[in-house]
């Protein structure tokens, strides 16, 4: 047996061994990365939600309701009109509030403000409020989701 | 021969006690040093109070949703001195944030990270990050409407982070919102991940510190500088240290009991004047002012990549300053510490006098 062979034995053994561990790595990791990977459990899909009843909601306030597994927020302007948001600002998160001395819905995590019909108008936030659909049904206040 | 001799050489035999006294007996630290030099030991101990309270907590703290808050006012109002241990964990974790802060300026500005003491920075790096992962994931565990909301924002701005983001807040969250999944996710973090990981890489810190001894100033030499005996000329005022740190601790602990809050609700809306811890604040005041576009990017992702240059940057300084590597002034980096200190201290004073 030549040296050259020796060498070439020593190295098919190498990559054998560093293929059997490297497996065995794996084979460790998988199940840890998808046991910590959070199962997909798809949000029910709220469409409707009743929220309260009209007179919950008084002239010129803002209320955060729930709205599935998210928090939603319902204006009442002065005049009476009932509109209705996602109450997760579009920044980072937090949940808006209705800011009566500035008409706007108002995020105290990094000012972020948005006007009556969810636009963002200034601050940081990127994108509008999602808007929702607001109805009254006898004395129910529903919100649903936009077709 | 009397009775501890004995022992004390069957311990040596077996145990090679005499090999640590000689290395404490020859161990020398630099007579020209200041109080900056005693912010890792304070850190160090901080942390073995961290560990001690976290453990008294352990056998009260119940982590789920509807019953965290109850589980830390039952441990401040009824468990006989748990009021003092929670705020002692409290205000603990507070003083360790700020002394492992100071350590690192500290080794900043002395260019204490200069060669061959390189793998000592980085692994103190490592350290700082596992020290604000502990704030983090510890501040929510009480369940309050502060900490719901810390934690909906800082899990948010790491999903900003491009490409890995999103799957990062999904497995730090446990799903798509902050809720119970995400509480027993941070409580196991807390006590079981971080303390290990911190203790490992807490081993390599200090094996290091041996190894390197303490750094001399900038143009001294182990040759050149005085030096005086680690045992016990500075082991005792370390200890005096350490005494003047626990007895502030205590002071604040008792007359400034830590508060509790309200208990959390996803459905209400993010109290006004609302902020981080005040180690964050810098970053969530800086997300104030950054517009919704910028340089094509989603705003707070260029505030991100721009923090994570800043931090970047400073992991590698060792490698980058390499005028303090030859033993000169490096004025150019000094200016920059100034400058992120100055940053971080103007964005935090906003933060509390002048937040919107």
């Amino acid at each position: 047996m030549t040296e050259a062979d020796g060498l070439s034995r020593r190295r098919l053994i190498n990559w054998l061994l560093s293929l059997g561990s490297g497996s065995l790595l794996g084979v460790l990791l998988y199940p840890i990365v998808r046991y910590v990977t959070p199962a997909d459990q798809p949000e029910a899909a709220v469409g409707t939600a009743v929220v309260g009843q009209l007179r919950d909601f008084p002239l010129d306030s803002g209320k955060v309701v729930r709205f599935g597994e998210r928090p939603a927020i319902v204006v009442r302007l002065a005049g009476g009109e009932l509109r209705a948001f996602s109450a997760v600002c579009t920044h980072l998160g937090c949940t808006v509030q209705y800011r009566k001395d500035l008409e706007l819905l108002w995020c105290p995590c990094h000012n972020g403000r948005f006007d009556l019909t969810g636009r963002n108008v200034a601050g940081p936030p990127p994108r509008p409020l999602e808007a929702l659909e607001v109805a009254v049904r006898g004395d129910q206040v529903v919100v649903s989701r936009r077709a | 021969m009397s009775v501890a001799r004995t022992v004390g050489r069957w311990l040596d035999d077996r145990l090679r006690v005499g090999a640590a006294r000689d290395f404490l007996a020859h161990k020398l630290v630099p007579v020209e040093h200041s109080i900056w030099y005693y912010f890792g030991g304070a850190s160090l101990f901080l942390f073995g109070v961290q560990v001690a309270t976290g453990v008294l907590l352990l056998l009260y703290y119940r982590p789920a949703p509807d019953s965290a808050f109850e589980s830390v006012r039952f441990i401040m109002a009824h468990v006989r001195f748990g009021w003092l241990v929670r705020s002692l964990h409290a205000w603990a974790a507070n003083l360790m944030i700020a002394a492992v802060f100071t350590h690192l300026f500290s080794v900043f500005f002395l260019k204490a990270y200069r060669p061959p003491r390189e793998v000592t920075w980085l692994t103190g790096c490592g350290l700082l990050g596992l020290t604000l992962a502990f704030g983090f994931s510890g501040y929510l565990l009480p369940w309050n409407q502060l900490a719901f909301f810390a934690t909906k924002v800082g899990t948010d701005i790491m999903g900003e982070v491009p490409g890995v983001g999103p799957v990062l807040r999904f497995v730090l969250r446990g799903g798509e919102n902050v809720g119970g999944a995400t509480l027993t996710r941070f409580f196991g973090f807390h006590v079981a991940l971080l303390p290990l990981a911190t203790t490992l890489l807490l081993l390599v810190h200090l094996a290091l510190v041996q190894l390197h001894g303490m750094s001399e100033r900038l143009g001294d030499s182990a040759r050149t500088a005085r030096h005086m005996p680690f045992y016990p000329h500075f082991v005792l005022r370390e200890v005096l240290v350490w005494l003047a740190v626990l007895a502030v601790l205590i002071v604040l602990a008792t007359f400034f009991p830590w508060e509790l809050g309200q208990k959390a609700d996803p459905f209400a809306s993010a109290p006004s004047g609302i902020r981080p811890e005040w180690y964050f604040t810098f970053m969530s005041q800086s997300f104030k002012y950054v517009p919704p576009r910028l340089f094509g990017l989603e705003g707070e992702q260029v505030a991100i990549l721009g923090f994570g240059a800043v931090f970047g940057l400073l992991v590698l300084v060792p490698f980058l300053d390499r005028r303090a590597a030859r033993g000169e002034p490096s004025p150019l980096v000094t200016a920059g510490g100034v400058l992120l200190l100055g940053f971080m201290v103007v964005m935090t004073l906003l933060a509390y006098f002048k937040p919107y």
